[in-house]
């Protein structure tokens, strides 16, 4: 079980991976597309990604629903719960 | 009078040199590109073939890791050639809806490919990443360079195997011949060094298995040449009409003055042994070109260095070139850089205008006794070409029975 710390950390690490954006700059209250400027390609990449790295499962139609950082970490570490 | 069209910029990473200066002083000393693979692939699936000549410079230690990483390598050798090759022309300001891309592959995104559907077998369908086919498609390349370029005229992937290379500077001269645009770039790349592909033209008996000398394995003309040699990188020339690159003050290295495809219609792999097809694809690029035969010093050979391919180009040169075919300086490019497939017509377009501009024939190396059949004027040392109005030629052939064949000239 990752701490909601350590879920914000690794996908600061997989957006890193994607994007080249700097770790620091993946906070919570950022968007992903507003403000991370990342694209529905680069989205599901991530989310392929994270899903694999925490070991949860990210459905498809809840995608769409995780607009900022802290909403995935949130969703990750009730899926992990 | 159709539009003239020149190169101004030239690109390429190859085996025996990541950028064109180097390429070039490699070609002209005679390098082997061809290395034993360290793969860890080749042992696990026992090939037969051991060896490559793998690029010298890892498209990854040139772009950042994020556009890499959204490339399939062949992508990746596409834009770094390109991006050479557009510096290298000088262009600041171009009307983008009128410059195209035309960007060849033989294979495409192998690596991509192959990638994914082991993903798909060992973790299911969740892990197939969502760029999968954007990368692997046959034009990515082209794509990418698109991109890049912000080129707008349109982004073309001639595919013909071994021609497709030469193919897209057939097209590249047509699309400014009817003025569809003004600047092209075309090119090549390939990056199929994968078991897959080595599995299969091992198969075939394409390949040499001269495992215990790389080196010395791609012979073009040689009486014990045994096969080809899987090459992989990318070339990429700026094509343009001749009014806007005087309208510029470009540096000109010459002119793309005739280009040629023909198809055998014989067998799916095998050349025609009689050349008919590359004959006719010879005749009409130097009638195109509005040449003679007796204007022409310089060939770039297609030869690859298998017993079956390398005597029926020597039959079709001296069908079109007749006994002046004795004059002609002939170079095999592929036994430096092994072959590269459907890059190769590309990167051998760039040393063939370089050799142009330099007056200067690459070297053949690896040629120790050469096939009494094919009795052709090979360059062995770097040889001066003549002053005043020249023109080279370029031939590439590829599976499928496709004949393609450009003619530079002199602008110098």
């Amino acid at each position: 079980m990752a701490s909601n710390e350590e879920i914000l950390a690794g996908l600061a690490e997989i957006v890193n991976e994607e994007t080249g954006l700097a770790p620091e700059a993946v906070e919570l209250d950022k968007s992903f597309t507003d403000d991370l400027d990342i694209d529905s390609i680069s989205m599901m990449t991530i989310v392929v990604n994270a899903e694999e790295k925490f070991g949860v499962r990210i459905p498809d139609e809840e995608v769409k629903n995780l607009k900022t950082v802290g909403d995935a970490v949130t969703f990750i570490s009730g899926a992990q719960a | 009078m159709a539009r003239k069209v020149v190169i101004t910029g030239l690109g390429a990473t190859t085996p025996i040199g990541g950028d064109v200066p180097t390429m070039w002083a490699n070609a002209l000393i005679g390098v082997s590109g061809a290395h034993t693979l360290t793969a860890d692939w080749v042992a696990k699936y026992d090939l037969p073939v051991h060896f490559a000549a793998k690029a010298s410079t890892p498209a990854t230690e040139i772009l950042s890791r994020v556009e890499a990483k959204r490339l399939d390598p062949s992508s990746q050798f596409a834009v770094v050639a390109a991006r050479e090759a557009w510096k290298d022309s000088g262009i600041t300001e171009v009307d983008h809806d009128r410059l195209a891309v035309a960007f060849a592959t033989g294979i495409g995104g192998v690596w991509t490919l192959l990638d994914a559907w082991d993903t798909l077998r060992e973790k299911g369908p969740r892990r197939v990443l969502p760029m999968t086919v954007p990368m692997l498609m046959p034009n990515g390349a082209a794509a990418a360079v698109s991109l890049d370029l912000g080129a707008r005229a349109g982004a073309h992937t001639p595919v013909s195997a071994c021609a497709s290379g030469t193919e897209a500077l057939h097209l590249g001269l047509e699309l400014i011949r009817s003025g569809k645009a003004d600047v092209v770039m075309a090119g090549g790349a390939e990056a199929a060094i994968h078991p897959l592909p080595m599995a299969s033209f091992s198969s075939m008996q394409a390949l040499s298995r001269r495992n215990d000398d790389p080196e010395h394995a791609s012979r073009p003309y040689d009486r014990d040449r045994d096969g080809f040699v899987m090459g992989e990188g990318a070339g990429a020339l700026v094509l343009e009409a001749e009014e806007h690159a005087l309208a510029r003050g470009a540096h000109i290295y010459g002119e793309l003055a005739g280009t040629s495809v023909t198809a055998d219609a014989y067998h799916i792999t095998a050349p025609d042994p009689e050349g008919l097809g590359a004959t006719r694809a010879l005749k009409a690029a130097l009638f195109d070109a509005r040449a003679q035969n007796t204007d022409v010093v310089h060939v770039n050979a297609h030869a690859t260095s298998t017993p079956v391919g390398d005597k029926p180009e020597y039959t079709a040169l001296k069908a079109a070139l007749g006994s002046h075919v004795d004059n002609v300086a002939v170079s095999a490019t592929k036994s430096q850089t092994g072959h590269l497939l459907g890059a190769s017509g590309a990167v051998e377009a760039v040393m063939t205008v370089l050799a142009v501009y330099n007056r200067k024939a690459p070297v053949t190396i690896n040629l120790e006794n050469q096939d009494p059949e094919i009795p052709l004027d090979v360059v062995t040392t770097a040889r001066d070409l003549p002053a005043g109005d020249i023109v080279a030629l370029s031939n590439s052939f590829g599976f499928g029975g496709h004949n393609a064949v450009i003619v530079v000239r002199s602008t110098n």
